[in-house]
């Protein structure tokens, strides 16, 4: 019987824990509703941390012609129009009140001569833009909201994962999750939940992501009736560890060229100059010399094309590769160390705006950033798709569950610009909060079908009888990973085509059978194989949407490039592709058209361009 | 590629022993990869904590040949291999399973600790100023990822037990950036010098020595924070008109 379980009642269920979902609990306490904050790992580790470069806000500190309808204008280019504009709108306008916020909360942001926050340049950003605290804005961004959240009475559940989202007719009422501590299964009941559990990373083989991204927010969301959209365009950060082998993928932020870093071959060439986009060209620097001025704050210089996006800087590394003009462990040089050509004192300026890349590349790979350059090769970073929501509420399309942060799509479009994630956490978590507590409070607590509850636990316990059935011949599930990450890798990597994909779809059928067989062994306390199996069918189910959202996507934007449609298709830049479970069980694909733009933003976007 | 025997400790609150692995190394590798490696392919049930196998979340804390280190940032070629490296979980708290510990009793303390209390905004606009020379210092205390490695070498908490009525290396520096913040007007002293027992610590820099993030806890912390309580001990009016006084 379902009730054995230990029950939590709630009136908003926010899961995950990294920016979105702290903003979100925070805001929904302030509301005066109980709540909820499930977090998979412990609180304040989440892949937030990460985050290096700054948060995007038009505060104007720095050059003060920048305002929200510059960074409105810059994300819908970055994300190549097909963004869902009121969210890029609203991001646009709420992001300074956001930032301001955190220093009242104690956040300590590095400081402009006269005592303002300080922005930094940041690509795809027209002016500098982005708050920041050296190049660890992610920590401080989650500490910031952890210690301001931990007096709100907001009940915190530790290493925690969700199964499956529990639902009353067509509303979601709660979610069944375990503790990785003891294994056991609790009920969280809520009159809304927010899906707050950032990306999909572990989907592929190269990830900056941490084990904890294998998409649960996404699927659970999906086999609770939500529609998926945008799930084509991953970002493929440009700038990724390559060397040594164990720390392949980890993040190199975009700071370091932000500060003046160049890309070059093994020929020593600046090749980002070869190949720079029509509709960027008017903000891009013509020679090395007006792209420095432009990294050490002259107003009048254009960016270097190093800071172009992310998708087209990721796509002339591989270029580069595949051309036989890579470094030697198959990347390109990323370096900062020239710059004592211009700077006295150049290593003591990298190590004081760069101290976790001088310090990350000293420890893991024997550099000194300061003198020789790194290697580094595109890393899978972010997915832009997750969750369709309504733009202003953040509600998906399933009643009472809404979705911030990572997990939700529409405010990047077809390419993230950096800056603006750690903004979006804090701009659309607050409105998730907002309205979910909202939503609570008109609802009130829905009703548990406890024979769901049975039947989830009782597949989320199978791998176990295998386990006891097979003895030590069944398949454990780090294998079946394994392999979905190579396959999505090489066949839905970074340049993608018809065939190969088709290919995928065969291959994560496959994966999938062999998924349901998996076998675990030992206890249910604190198992990671038993976690690992558990995650499967998330991964598997977002490499799904995000292959047959590929392929129904037949031309190139953002980060979703096709070999065999390398060119802006008119008919598709109109559209976004969402995914939804039939009745069956099958991925249903279909094309929505986007609402035109208010006359008012088609304008500031004109005048922008 | 090199074979080593890792000696791991396998238990739980109720005991256990250690296990030899043994296993191929290759270049580059930290002691965290050699970890997944042996959970992969040895020992899938065998329980670590990692995030970020970057040094910046804090969770893969453990003693590495009886030191406190983060996993993910000791490499391999950096520990002697003609002999076993013996990992452990953190001593200092209690063992849920293999590596992993409860550190829970960090999360309650925090609660207890007054938090951040700004002063009025004082900017035309609705916001503040702040010099980056006073940020400095504060800077350096929130650079903290919360590994707990000091906390598990010191041995007021180690040795003595006294999580009771010790905060520990962490939480001192986490009122040390809240009493050094330019706009906190808040006062955690009496609560330092009484429940929290600044007093306990007799500054050996334990912590200082094993902190993954380099913060000077004992002399940028801890003693500037020892002065001022016993300059409220002493002075407290005076103390009183410092805390006051704009620190712009
Ligand atoms: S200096 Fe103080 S806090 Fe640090 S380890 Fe020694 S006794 Fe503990
Ligand atoms: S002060 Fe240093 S050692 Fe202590 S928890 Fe923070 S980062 Fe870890
Ligand atoms: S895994 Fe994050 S600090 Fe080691």
């Amino acid at each position: 019987m379902a009730t054995n379980y230990e029950t939590f009642e709630y009136d908003v269920l926010v899961i995950g824990a990294g920016g979105a979902g702290l903003r979100a609990a925070i805001e929904a306490s302030a509301a005066g509703v109980k709540v909820g904050l499930i977090c998979k790992s412990l609180l304040g580790k989440a892949h937030t941390v990460m985050a290096e470069g700054g948060m995007a806000a038009a505060m104007g500190n720095v050059d003060d012609r920048d305002n929200w309808r510059v960074h409105f204008a810059d994300t819908m280019r970055g994300g190549q129009y097909v963004n869902n504009w009121r969210m890029a709108e609203l991001h646009a306008k709420e992001a300074p009140e956001r930032v301001h916020e955190l220093e009242a909360w104690g956040a300590v942001f590095d400081r402009t001569k006269d005592g303002k926050i300080l922005q930094r340049n940041f690509g795809g950003h027209r002016y500098p833009r982005l708050a920041h605290v050296g190049d660890r804005t992610g920590l401080e961004l989650i500490r910031t909201l952890q210690d301001h959240g931990i007096h709100q009475g907001i009940a915190v559940h530790m290493e925690h994962t969700v199964v499956t989202l529990l639902k009353d007719g067509d509303r979601v009422v709660g979610a069944l999750g375990y503790d990785r501590e003891r294994g056991r299964f609790k009920i969280f009941k809520a009159g809304a939940v927010v899906m707050a559990t950032g990306g999909i990373g572990r989907a592929f083989k190269i990830t900056s992501n941490s084990w904890e991204y294998t998409g649960d927010g996404q699927s659970l969301a999906y086999d609770a009736g939500a529609e998926l959209m945008d799930m084509e365009f991953v970002q493929f950060h440009p700038t990724g560890m390559i060397w040594p082998p164990s720390v392949m993928g980890l993040l190199v932020t975009e700071a370091v060229r932000g500060e003046g870093g160049v890309l070059r071959n093994k020929d020593g060439k600046r090749f980002m100059f070869d190949d720079i986009p029509d509709n960027y060209k008017p903000q891009t620097a013509t020679d090395p010399e007006e792209g420095w001025r432009y990294t050490q704050g002259d107003k009048n210089a254009k960016r270097p094309p190093e800071l172009l996006t992310r998708d087209h800087v990721a796509r002339c590394i591989n270029r580069e590769v595949k051309a036989g003009r890579g470094s030697p462990h198959g990347g390109v040089f990323l370096d900062i160390a020239w710059i004592k050509e211009k700077l006295p004192n150049a290593a003591e300026h990298i190590k004081r705006k760069l101290p976790s890349m001088y310090h990350q590349f000293k420890q893991l790979a024997d550099l000194d950033i300061t003198q020789e350059p790194m290697e580094i090769g595109p890393t899978t970073h972010y997915i832009m798709g997750g969750i369709r929501v309504n733009g202003d509420s953040q509600m998906s399309n399933v009643p009472g569950l809404f979705a911030a942060g990572e997990a939700a799509a529409g405010l990047h479009g077809a390419n993230r610009l950096g800056g603006n994630s750690l903004s979006d956490l804090i701009v659309f978590g607050k409105r998730a909060g907002e309205f979910a507590a909202k939503f609570a409070k008109e609802h009130g607590a829905g009703r548990i079908n406890e024979a769901q509850v049975e039947e989830a636990a009782r597949r989320a316990l199978e791998p176990f009888d295998r386990g006891a059935k097979a003895g030590g011949n069944a398949e454990g599930p780090y294998q079946v990973q394994h392999d979905l990450q190579e396959m999505m890798q090489s066949l839905v990597g970074i340049v993608r085509r018809e065939d190969e994909m088709a290919r995928a779809l065969d291959g994560i059928g496959k994966l999938s059978q062999r998924a349901g067989q998996v076998a675990v062994f030992g206890h249910r306390e604190y198992n990671p194989g038993w976690h690992t199996a558990l995650d499967l069918k998330n991964l598997l189910t977002v490499s799904e949407a995000i292959t047959r959202s590929a392929i129904e996507r037949k031309e190139s934007r953002g980060g979703h490039f096709r070999e065999d449609f390398p060119n802006k298709d008119a008919a598709d830049g109109k559209v976004n592709v969402v995914v939804r479970k039939n009745s069956d069980g099958t991925m249903n694909v279909r094309r929505e058209t986007i609402p035109d733009l208010p006359a008012e933003l088609k304008q500031v976007i004109e005048e922008m361009k | 590629m090199k074979t080593v025997t890792f000696r791991i400790w396998r238990g739980d609150a109720g005991g256990g022993k250690f296990t030899d692995y043994t296993t191929d190394v290759s270049e580059g590798m930290v002691v965290l990869d050699v970890v997944h490696k042996i959970q992969a392919t040895q020992a899938n049930d065998l329980a670590c904590r990692w995030n970020c196998k970057a040094g910046k979340c804090g969770s893969c804390s453990a003693e590495i040949n009886g030191i406190p280190r983060l996993m993910c940032m000791t490499r391999m070629n950096t520990l002697p291999t003609d002999q076993p490296v013996t990992l452990e979980p953190m001593r200092a708290f209690p063992n849920i399973r293999d590596l992993t510990t409860d550190v829970s009793w960090n999360f309650r303390v925090k609660t207890k600790i007054k938090k951040f209390n700004p002063r009025k905004p004082d900017a035309p606009d609705g916001t503040w100023r702040m010099q980056q020379a006073d940020v400095d210092r504060v800077q350096e205390f929130r650079k903290c990822i919360e590994c707990f490695l000091c906390q598990d070498v010191c041995h007021v908490l180690r040795d003595h037990h006294k999580h009771d009525e010790f905060i520990g290396p962490r939480f001192l520096v986490y009122t040390a950036a809240l009493e050094m913040h330019p706009l906190d007007t808040e006062d955690r002293l009496p609560e330092l010098k009484q429940a929290q027992g600044i007093g306990f610590c007799n500054i050996t820099k334990c912590c200082t020595k094993v902190c993954p993030e380099n913060i000077t806890i004992t002399d940028n912390a801890i003693i500037p924070l020892k002065e001022r309580v016993v300059d409220d001990f002493y002075d407290p009016l005076g103390w009183l008109w410092k805390k006051l006084r704009p620190k712009v």
